[in-house]
């Protein structure tokens, strides 16, 4: 072993000129691979630009106050979105309130207190399947389970739940993957000062996977909000000039609930309507619709990323 | 030198231990645990010191499919801490543990000491305060930390941290406190501070610390005991350990020709 270093040693030292341009052919490899994965990253992104700054050319003439404070119109340059988004907002509400508690529940469930067994397996299997189930599928679901057999028409709340389905599996799983960065050590140290389980699920691995969990919550959630093939699978109305309930009145007691059972529209569905007019005007709604759901995706993500940053900052593992 | 033999505060007996692949980590172990007093476990890597250690607090609980078979009794009050009828928190209420690594929470320095109180439901302000300075007088952090107990333990360096481990595992006023190579990843002034602190510590509980680092174990403890292959060697008093062991494997580890 000595002896065959020391030949190496010297065979450098013979062949300076030899291992130096071996060193410049094997850098060349490098230049080579970091400009091919700089093109395939640029054809991704542009395309997304490209499709981007196309939809704000042409959606440009809708980008006022108006278009987000009028109901749809016969007349295309009358139509607004004002349904639409609140209809978003209130089913994204119901989607949040079902997705959240339940999914970190089930996740923390599955990674600190179900025995490890088959039957575990066999429902982690099912739970990362779940997420990748084509979202029409869970429309079906929907349909048949909340429409019809719950009764719950075709309203804001069926609509929530189903997008909260949809969106569960994504939260499951992301809390899973953020309790699983938490260090043994720290598990071990809460556990050693006499604390129960729930004691270190509340106080600790809660506390320190917050991060991962909301940015699964924001990522599931920013997928939901452009989904459209569940809610019109649900019956979804794509006229509507009216709003629902507010869920907040002037006596008491201050809070009602009408509005989960009202009709609704959202934003993609709106687009989706709007692009299947024959009049060339209403495109321009669509496109300008279109700009504004990649907006708040965008949105949407960025915050997940700042707010990850933001819990990460104080712990270092 | 010791002279009176000194109280007992806990003993294994014919401890066996088994991981849940079936290796059995611990062999018939039988030792004694004096009040008051540092005993030290040596032996290379693999011999089943830490796994030892591990039992006091059932730390082996935490994963599925451990087993012990044999006892670990506790004095005065004779309880077999290993029986499957006594609940791992209360043993761990009783017994603290100081790690490896410093493993304090991602949450202020004040936090970190008073969370064992916490944990017991202690609501009262004062009283929690009370406990988490005396804590820290008790492993010497108070003087460095007195002024920033809100800031996150992360800002204060290896030895200080360690420090503050201790200081957590004191707040609840243990009977014994267990040490895993609590300096392995110190540096010498470090290590020198934390060995200080455990001579004192001795005077209000007892300490059972595992250690790689045989003059380690020649400076602070009372009684060593040499674990080889999940087996208790030798178990005597430090002095007679390191200068007349009565077994040649001790010897030869103890010397360095093996280990």
């Amino acid at each position: 072993m000595t002896t065959e270093t020391l030949k190496t040693k010297a065979s450098v030292l013979e062949n300076l000129v030899a291992v130096r341009a071996m060193i410049r052919r094997h850098k060349r490899n490098d230049v080579i691979f970091a400009a091919i994965g700089l093109i395939a990253l640029m054809l991704g992104l542009l395309t997304l630009l490209t499709l981007f700054i196309d939809l704000v050319m042409d959606g440009y003439p809708r980008f006022n106050l108006e278009f987000f404070s009028n109901f749809p119109s016969r007349r295309a340059a009358n139509a607004g979105l004002l349904s639409a988004w609140v209809g978003s907002l209130l089913v994204m509400a119901v989607t949040f309130l079902t997705a959240v508690p339940m999914g970190v529940a089930a996740g923390l469930y599955l990674e600190e207190y179900a025995p490890k067994n088959w039957f575990s397996d066999l429902i982690e299997i099912n739970v990362s399947n779940l997420a990748g189930v084509p979202s029409i599928i869970y429309g079906l679901l929907a349909l048949g389970l909340f429409v019809y057999g719950l009764g719950l028409g075709e309203s804001i709340l069926t609509a929530g739940l189903t997008l909260g389905l949809l969106t569960l599996p994504v939260v499951i799983v992301s809390t899973r993957e953020a309790i699983r960065g938490i260090p043994v050590a720290i598990r071990e140290a809460a556990y050693a000062v006499g604390a129960t389980k729930w004691q270190v699920v509340k106080d600790h691995v809660v506390k320190y996977s917050q991060g991962g969990i909301l940015t699964g919550v924001i990522i599931g959630m920013s997928r939901a909000i452009g989904e459209t093939a569940p809610i019109i699978t649900i019956g979804a109305l794509t006229f509507i000039a009216f709003l629902p309930p507010a869920p907040i009145t002037e006596v008491a007691p201050f809070i009602n609930f009408e509005w989960l059972s009202s009709g609704f529209t959202v934003l993609p569905i709106q687009m989706f309507n709007w692009l299947s007019r024959p009049d060339h005007a209403f495109h321009t709604n669509a496109a300008a619709t279109g700009a504004i759901i990649i907006l708040l995706t965008l949105l949407m993500n960025g915050t997940a990323i700042y707010l990850r940053y933001q819990i990460r900052k104080n712990i270092k593992w | 030198m010791i002279n009176a033999t000194p109280a007992l505060k806990a003993e294994s007996r014919d401890l066996n231990f088994f991981y849940s692949n079936g290796n059995q980590a611990l062999k018939s172990v039988n030792m004694p645990l004096y009040e008051n007093k540092i005993t030290a476990l040596i032996g290379p890597s693999g011999c089943g010191k830490s796994t030892f250690l591990r039992c006091f607090n059932r730390m082996h609980d935490l994963y599925p499919g451990n087993k012990y078979e044999g006892k670990i009794v506790m004095h005065p009050d004779n309880t077999n801490i290993l029986e499957a009828g006594v609940d791992p928190i209360e043993v761990r209420m009783r017994i603290s543990m100081v790690f490896q690594k410093p493993n304090p929470f991602p949450k202020s320095i004040f936090e970190n000491v008073a969370y064992g109180l916490r944990v017991r439901g202690e609501k009262n302000k004062r009283t929690v305060a009370d406990k988490v300075e005396e804590a820290l007088k008790g492993a010497a952090l108070w003087n460095e930390v007195k002024d920033r107990q809100q800031d996150l333990a992360f800002n204060l360096s290896g030895g200080q941290q360690q420090r503050l481990c201790i200081a957590r595992a004191l707040a609840t006023d243990p009977e014994i406190m267990l040490f895993d190579e609590p300096t392995s990843a110190l540096d010498p002034i470090a290590t020198a501070n934390i060995e200080e602190l455990m001579s004192e510590l001795k005077s209000k509980l007892t300490i059972l610390v595992v250690t790689h680092n045989m003059q380690q174990a020649a400076r602070v403890s009372d009684y060593t005991a040499y674990m080889y292959l999940g087996e208790m060697m030798e178990y005597g008093d430090t002095d007679t350990i390191f200068t007349r062991p009565t077994r040649k494997e001790t010897e030869d580890y103890i010397t360095g020709k093996f280990g």
